[in-house]
């Protein structure tokens, strides 16, 4: 049921990404979009009967741990996605500097 | 097929995590949808606290719903004040 | 008529991704993963996690395994943190500070204070514990940055020392480099683990792994202040 509510994430963004004309509303679509993704790759290591991937002292041999790859793919996507996120919203903020608006629409108007 | 808790807790995660994306693309006000997009990572949170991913999920507390949704407001701070003048 | 398109293309894009990964043979059922097929097998094997000596295995694959890789991930974060400083003017001595839309009272400026420091000491002990606990330097310096956010919220005329920042970054990101080149010296390839594994779960132990990982969230969480800086201080009007 997560995996597929990470793909209908996916697709909003997608949807968001196509349809919007305000860049503040795609930059949030690009943040929903990426939110999916990072659920649908945690999901593709997840065992039912897996613990998370810390060995502590009670852990003997015969553990089942969950796929420790996927998670930390994910934790260093996790800060490059603030980094472009914050590259995007300091873009958005001097364009409207330039041109008052945020809709691409009066944009082209002024142009 | 018996539904087990881990099911019924992944499906309610699941289900408002659509609700609340939909909700952040077609709100009015920017604002709203910046709160909405918080929630949501706040919701991504629990959801990969049940997928056992404790790394990923200290990491998307921290920056998906604190520091990106501070930026947003930032942004749109700025922006308001420079239109009132 | 523009919007029925894009929703068009968006549940075609939808249907495509499920119906593809449902036919797909190696894509597993959820929940039910065969781990001794896949390279997480060797990360999570005995002797390996002797030989690494982090109990954290994610710390282990961040920065022992695919520790170039981060390497290459905190540099886009720097050019990504350079891109906003330029986007934003670069003048380095504008004292202009956003206005909030409120007055910071008395209780807001202390308790911020007072609260500051205990989310300074909860990140450096999440760093300082990332190769035996979850957490690490990624999320700690992400807290670091949020605790100096807090301080420039509580108060409507400060500015952090932006040059220290910029100097800190600069020093924990060479010594990266360097320690990663004293493992080409000591031993055979780059950031290699020349130091002893130690035993696994205490806090001296993983060699150059916690060394690493301090010196990654000194660099996240100056990099990520020095963004918030530049969110929070108006360019000179271009």
């Amino acid at each position: 049921m997560i995996q597929y509510a990470a793909i209908i994430l996916f697709v909003f963004g997608i949807y968001g990404l196509l349809t919007n004309r305000n860049i503040i509303k795609m930059i949030i679509s690009l943040n929903i979009m990426e939110v999916g993704l990072f659920i649908f790759i945690i999901s593709i290591g997840f065992s039912y009967d897996g613990i998370a991937p810390i060995i502590t002292s009670a852990s003997g041999s015969g553990l089942i741990y969950v796929d420790p790859l996927p998670q930390a793919l994910v934790l260093t996507a996790i800060v490059i996605g603030v980094g472009t996120t914050a590259l995007a919203l300091a873009i958005a903020k001097s364009i409207h500097n330039k041109y008052n608006t945020f809709n691409l629409d009066e944009m082209e108007e002024e142009l | 097929m018996t539904m087990t808790l881990f099911d019924v807790v992944s499906t309610f995660i699941g289900v408002l995590l659509i609700a609340i994306a939909f909700l952040a693309l077609n709100s009015n006000k920017l604002i709203r949808a910046v709160l909405y997009l918080s929630a949501l990572s706040m919701l991504t949170v629990v959801a990969f606290v049940l997928m056992k991913a404790p790394d990923v999920a200290v990491t998307e507390a921290v920056i998906g719903s604190g520091l990106v949704t501070a930026l947003f407001v930032f942004t749109l701070l700025s922006v308001k004040r420079r239109e009132t003048k | 008529m523009k919007n029925i398109l894009g929703l068009f293309v968006a549940l075609l894009l939808g249907v495509f991704i499920i119906l593809a990964l449902d036919t797909s043979a190696s894509f597993p059922e959820f929940g039910d993963i065969d781990l001794t097929e896949r390279v997480s097998d060797e990360y999570l094997d005995g002797n390996n996690i002797d030989d690494v000596g982090s109990a954290n295995i994610v710390t282990a694959i961040v920065v022992g395994y695919r520790g170039f890789d981060t390497l290459g991930e905190v540099t886009v974060l720097f050019i990504s943190a350079l891109g906003v400083a330029l986007v934003f003017g670069g003048v380095p001595n504008k004292q202009n500070r956003l206005d909030l839309k409120f007055k910071p009272n008395f209780m807001l400026k202390t308790g911020s204070k007072i609260i500051f420091g205990f989310i300074l000491v909860t990140s450096l002990y999440i760093i300082f514990h990332g190769h035996l606990s979850p957490g690490g330097g990624f999320p700690g310096g992400a807290m670091i940055a949020s605790a100096i956010l807090l301080l420039y919220l509580s108060d409507d005329k400060f500015r952090s020392n932006v040059k220290g920042f910029k100097l800190l970054e600069g020093i924990a990101g060479s010594l990266f480099v360097i320690i990663g080149l004293l493992g080409l010296v000591f031993a055979t390839y780059f950031l290699q683990n020349f130091l002893p594994a130690g035993t696994v779960g205490e806090i001296l132990s993983a060699g150059i792994i916690p060394i690493i990982y301090v010196l990654i969230g000194l660099k996240v969480g100056s990099e990520i202040s020095g963004i918030v800086d530049n969110f929070l201080t108006e360019g000179e009007s271009v």
